[in-house]
């Protein structure tokens, strides 16, 4: 029973990231960097609201636990927007990155484009969070053990798995809304993914009462996923294209009068 | 001990100087009979020599071309755009090519410490760190390990400044015999050790003939591998694992504060060997490069192969590389004293030197010798090689350090997982941010101090801080 439980909650965590990894980021060596800087940065944040909370706890020492758990919720509220700060100050890492690699390049554009960059920075926050969040979990979920013996949820596994893996999803979209809400100047994009952040981090301290915490979550998931999918130039049209197998027709035309060729899109 | 250089192709005054785009990550090794502590300083300049020898033959198609000097001009800016793109698209690929092996290694030794408790059990303490951590005070366990990183990190000077020695009075017999003894002992002895005590973890029955004929083959085709010629994938497998098990055996013999503080002190010393000017690991590498010649190519991981490849044409090579080292050193010591300075801060890797060479010939005006000697030079059958067949190369030193602070923070950290996934994203990160600052200056620069200043802070700040605070989180199932 206990490896099961820890093969099929690691699945369920981290099926959808690892699948997302090895399709899309492996193969191209500067989303394989960006993928790691941004597990750095969101280690730095989740460093300074470790610290922030440390403090607060050592400063109200003496109080009882329903203070900690006040002390907790803070920290939690300081962690995420900490996190989406960092996630702010990677966006201008990887700007400045870019600038970098236009200039450099042969052809005036960069090997990877921001959305790409976005795609592959939320998607590091959400594997590096997913991970800190749960791998423990899983390592204790091999050993020998019953759950919720005092009176806990049975349940503690098979949910923290899927909220991990809604917080990976999460995180990717939030990425990518993220990004191209700071690329557009449309801070009330930003305001959304912050406060959803919050909301999402919120709902998970109603947690032994899972009817109230993941489904608004998975909802929220499925909200912040179209949103993104819109963001990144998705349309209903695209998906029936991709669906549909069909070869895309060659829209570039050889211009002979001129002997050129028009630039690829 | 690490350094890593970035080459660039440059066209200067119709000269071809060719930088090629390969990383070096020249390391200090410590092969570990129980009494060799090696330093590889020398391994780097080693390195680069051989690199620089590797360049040579792994002409650029440009050489072809003369120099005229109404295209240098625009021939040198087309070049330096050119060689600064493949620069950095060399860069982004090298840096994956050093993740690969680097987190391979630590997956080892992460996963053995966690299984084999052998490696964590407390069995004494080597010679080099004499005092025991023990002690009733923790003023007193301060005291202790101070001394035994002090200990520890004089007989690591020593051992490179007898290395220098050595070099600089060629007693090159001494220094292969040093390295195949030690290799040795990596292959055969703590193989066997490790064998050993992975049988007793998973409670396999073996005999000693068995083990006998593994260890054997193990040990001989390593040493084929490591000290010949051999299939690439092997020999960077092998050198993974003896860098492994050297880790291994830091880790299991290393008390815990001696182990933090040597990390600390050697990434120190790696900074102030490769920066200062009066350290050993420069003045190993200017030796090696006043005499054109590479020394330990055993003790380098390499991802390409290309010039083994080429093994069938040694003469041509040869020729070429006798004509063009022919045309360097000609112009060598006219530049030596412009270029002191220069070569300052040249730490021991190969594309430094390569650059440094390249600076020195650089400024020289093209000469009807020179352009003669450019134009002689026979045509290269290499030169389609794919410039992205050129690989990077890492000292094994850099494996075991970094293998070592991961493989420490899992085996004693409270936070587990956590730190020992900080502790790896942060070595990773510092390994990145190196390659990035050496394309950037292009000098020389020491690849440990950055990614173990990163490791130990991630490792103490997420073992105290972050922990308690995941751990609060967990318990309630509250999620960030």
């Amino acid at each position: 029973m206990a490896a099961a439980v820890f093969f099929g909650c690691a699945a369920i965590a981290f099926g959808p990231a690892l699948a997302l990894v090895l399709l899309t980021v492996a193969a191209e060596p500067l989303r394989v960097i960006v993928l790691v800087g941004g597990a750095f940065f969101w280690l730095v944040s989740l460093l300074l609201a470790s610290l922030l909370w440390f403090v607060l706890v050592r400063v109200g020492a003496q109080a009882e636990p329903r203070p900690q758990r006040g002390l907790l919720l803070v920290g939690a509220a300081a962690s995420v927007l900490l996190q989406e700060l960092f996630r702010f100050a990677y966006f201008k890492v990887l700007k400045k990155a870019d600038v970098g690699l236009v200039t450099i390049s042969e052809d005036g554009r960069s090997p990877i484009s921001l959305r790409q960059m976005a795609y592959a920075s939320g998607l590091s926050f959400g594997i590096i969070s997913g991970i800190f969040s749960v791998i423990n979990i899983l390592a204790d979920s091999m050993g020998p053990g019953i759950v919720g013996i005092h009176g806990d949820s049975p349940y503690y596994f098979i949910t923290s798995a899927f909220l991990t893996m809604a917080l990976v999803l999460l995180h990717t979209f939030w990425g990518i809304v993220f990004f191209d809400a700071c690329e557009r100047r449309r801070y009330w994009g930003l305001g959304l993914v912050v406060t959803s952040h919050l909301l999402t981090s919120g709902l998970t301290f109603l947690n032994p009462w899972y009817e109230a915490s993941l489904v608004p979550i998975f909802i929220i998931t499925l909200c912040t996923g179209l949103w993104a999918f819109v963001t990144a130039g998705g349309s209903f049209h695209n998906v029936l294209k991709c669906l549909s197998c069909k070869q895309e027709d060659d829209s570039t035309v050889m211009m002979y009068s001129a002997l050129q060729v028009p630039c690829e899109d | 001990m690490t350094e890593l250089s970035a080459h660039l192709p440059q066209f200067q005054h119709g000269q071809l100087t060719e930088n090629f785009p390969d990383n070096h990550l020249s390391n200090t090794q410590e092969s570990m009979a129980s009494a060799l502590f090696n330093t590889d300083q020398n391994d780097s300049c080693e390195r680069r020599r051989h690199d620089n020898t590797e360049r040579r033959r792994n002409d650029n198609p440009d050489s072809e071309t003369n120099g005229q000097p109404q295209n240098i001009q625009q021939v040198v800016e087309q070049d330096e755009e050119e060689d600064e793109e493949l620069t950095l698209k060399y860069g982004a690929k090298h840096v994956i090519m050093l993740f690969v092996p680097v987190t391979l290694c630590m997956v080892v030794v992460v996963a053995t410490i966690k299984s084999v408790s052998f490696y964590t059990r407390k069995d004494g303490q080597l010679i080099y760190t004499p005092f025991t951590e023990e002690t009733e005070t923790v003023g007193q366990r301060a005291l202790n390990s101070i001394l035994n990183a002090a200990i520890m990190i004089s007989v690591i000077i020593v051992m490179t400044i007898l290395l220098v020695v050595l070099y600089k009075y060629r007693c090159y017999k001494v220094i292969h015999g040093w390295l195949i003894i030690s290799s040795l002992l990596l292959l055969f002895f703590f193989s066997f050790i490790y064998l050993g005590e992975v049988f007793k973890t998973y409670n396999v029955a073996m005999d000693y003939i068995t083990v006998a004929l593994m260890i054997w083959n193990f040990g001989v085709v390593g040493m084929i591998c490591i000290h010949w010629k051999g299939p690439l994938r092997l020999q960077q497998a092998y050198l993974i694992m003896i860098s492994a098990l050297m880790a291994l055996v830091f880790i299991k013999y290393l008390p815990e504060w001696t182990a933090w503080l040597i990390l600390a002190v050697i990434s120190v010393y790696d900074l102030v060997a490769v920066l200062c000017p009066k350290g050993p690991l420069r003045m190993l590498v200017e030796t090696a490069q006043e005499r054109n010649e590479t020394l330990f190519p055993a003790l380098i991981y390499s991802s390409t192969m290309i010039w083994l490849v080429n093994m069938a044409e040694e003469d041509p090579e040869a020729q070429r590389k006798a004509s063009k080292n022919a045309t360097y050193d000609k112009q060598a010591p006219a530049n030596q004293t412009r270029n002191e300075d220069a070569e300052a801060d040249d730490g021991g890797f190969s594309q430094e030197w390569q650059q440094q060479r390249d600076n020195r010939i650089g400024p020289i005006e093209s000469t009807p010798e020179s352009r003669a000697a450019v134009q002689a030079l026979p045509s290269n059958s290499q030169t389609s090689e794919d410039p992205e067949e050129r690989g990077v190369k890492l000292g094994l030193g850099d494996f075991i350090f970094y293998s070592v602070l991961v493989g420490k923070a899992s085996a004693t950290a409270s936070g587990d997982w956590n730190t020992t996934l900080a502790c790896f994203v942060a070595i990773l990160i510092g390994l990145c941010l190196t390659l990035l600052l050496l394309a950037i200056f292009k000098k020389a620069l020491p690849a440990l101090p950055i990614s173990i200043t990163f490791g130990l802070v991630f490792y103490f700040a997420t073992d105290n801080l972050v922990q308690p605070f995941m751990d609060q989180l967990a318990f309630h199932q509250f999620y960030i």
